[in-house]
């Protein structure tokens, strides 16, 4: 059973019947989903929470599910205590909550699943999106899935393996010359011509609050209790506003005692309008993005706005770094903790790496990261920043030079030799 | 002439007409002119001489808040469009 009760203007309180708009048709601002709260509180508790199924429907209750789904399994990924990294960088508690795991290797299915739920119970036969590349495959993975039309826009210097897994599902793949503000205007205007669940688009509403399912899981996992501090990848803003949303819903209803979560935004250095506008105090500036993050390459971030207003009551703070740092950052996370994550997640690691330095984030506070998407999906920019491999003929004297080898730059590098 | 391709809310001021022309030199009076025409029009998306926060305008596919936003010039042939700011990739 669904709570939902309503669409309401996130900018002057409108309210709106649930239907496929996400848009006040008074001021143009974003509509939010409203939930009939009482009902909700009757109907939820830890209990019923930890015995229901280990996808986001675990929280059925708080998002706005359709009668039917497109289940392919999404969320409750895995929260890794990250005790290698923690030492490395100086921290008391650190953990990585890992949502590259998921379906298609990304946050994106929580969303999508959602979305799909609500599409469907609406009636559309046709699942679109603008995407930098996550979304693509998930949306093509469940418009598959559910037999559903299938149209994808992207920019069209996508990753490679990201456009390769989104073309392994056979939907319309649509490449965009231009970048993903580019991408997502054109969108905007096909919804207004053609009747299609633009997930993203006139569904985003609904598709946005399944991102609070990365909020609830990690409060979950950490015993019912919301973490000191948590660090999020912004591309829109949407996501970090959705996590603290989650953790907050939690309280509202009981489930926990308090929050005191300082949420951290993290951007590259190449696209980082969020991070500018909060550490100068101004209003968000578009900017043209320049990095080698795609997926969080926006440069007009529509929930910038509401993303500031959190760090800002949350006490949180946010940083950025070059590209030359997300890479050390990706290599870091993998070295230390074993988890490939793609650029987004580089971001997540560096900004992590330089707010603890600086003294920004406090070594004893029991800190989250969020990785959202798999380092299979960005491999081209780490090819040249790799080790190559040591090559042998398959004989064993040859192996046994190699590595003796092998060992004396180690040593040498110890500087015992 | 200019074409003025309108949102979905926006569409109450064009009888439900995705696309209208306009006449004007600059965004500021082509705006104007539609609103002399359909009174309103203008307060939907401006407020205190700016774009509003949740308004995109794209000349020929450029965001004027990227430039000269409202005094963003008008050739005869432009494509104006006006869109909600939406996002998420």
């Amino acid at each position: 059973m669904s709570y939902v009760v309503a669409l309401k203007c996130r900018n002057c309180g409108e309210k709106y019947q649930i239907k496929p708009i996400s848009i006040c048709d008074e001021c143009f601002g974003p509509l939010e989903v409203e939930y009939d709260f009482e009902k909700v509180k009757e109907n939820i508790s830890r209990e019923k929470i930890e015995k229901g199924p280990k996808t986001i429907w675990r929280y059925k209750e708080l998002l706005p599910a359709g009668k039917k789904i497109v289940d392919l399994k999404a969320g409750l990924t895995p929260l890794h205590r990250a005790d290698n990294l923690a030492e490395k960088l100086g921290l008391k508690e650190l953990y990585v909550k890992n949502d590259s795991v998921n379906p298609t290797f990304s946050f994106k299915d929580r969303v999508v699943a959602v979305s799909v739920s609500q599409a469907l119970d609406f009636g559309f036969d046709t699942l679109a999106c603008a995407s930098t590349g996550n979304l693509a495959s998930s949306v093509a993975a469940h418009a598959a899935k559910g037999n559903l039309n299938c149209y994808i826009f992207v920019p069209a210097d996508l990753n490679v393996a990201k456009i390769t897994q989104t073309l392994a599902y056979e939907p319309n793949l649509i490449s965009v010359e231009g970048n993903y503000d580019d991408v997502n205007r054109l969108c905007t205007e096909i919804a207004g011509y053609y009747n299609w669940a633009f997930v993203n688009i006139n569904l985003r509403p609904y598709y946005a609050e399944g991102s609070k399912t990365l909020g609830y899981e990690v409060v979950e996992q950490l015993g019912w209790e919301a973490p000191d501090r948590a660090v999020v990848p912004v591309g829109s803003g949407s996501l970090l506003t959705k996590i603290w949303k989650g953790y907050n819903e939690f309280l509202e209803l009981g489930l926990i005692d308090e929050v005191n979560t300082k949420i951290t935004a993290s951007q590259a250095t190449g696209c980082s309008p969020i991070v500018t506008a909060f550490r100068s105090g101004s209003e968000i500036k578009p900017v043209k993005p320049k990095t080698i993050e795609k997926s969080l390459a926006i440069g007009n971030p529509a929930d910038g706005y509401y993303a500031l207003r959190v760090l800002k009551e949350s006490k949180g703070t946010a940083g950025s770094v070059s590209d030359e740092e997300i890479i050390e950052g990706i290599k870091l996370l993998a070295k230390t903790e074993g988890i490939f994550t793609e650029t987004a997640g580089g971001v997540v690691v560096g900004t992590l790496k330089k707010l603890v330095e600086s003294g920004e984030i406090d070594k004893d506070e029991k800190t989250v990261i969020y990785i959202t998407g798999n380092g299979l999906k960005t491999q081209e920019v780490l090819i040249s920043k790799v080790a190559k491999p040591i090559k042998i003929k398959p004989d064993l004297n040859e192996f046994e030079q190699a590595l003796s080898a092998k060992q004396k730059i180690l040593v040498k590098e110890a500087g015992i030799w | 002439m200019v074409t003025v391709r309108l949102a979905t809310p926006l569409r109450k001021f064009s009888d439900g007409k995705p696309e209208i022309t306009a006449d004007g030199e600059t965004l500021q009076e082509v705006i104007e002119n539609i609103n002399a025409k359909s009174p309103g029009f203008a307060d939907r998306i401006i407020e205190n001489g700016e774009i509003k926060r949740f308004v995109n305008i794209y000349v020929n596919n450029e965001d004027v808040k990227m430039g000269k936003g409202l005094a963003t010039k008008i050739g005869k042939n432009d494509i104006i469009s006006i869109l909600p700011a939406v996002s998420g990739g």
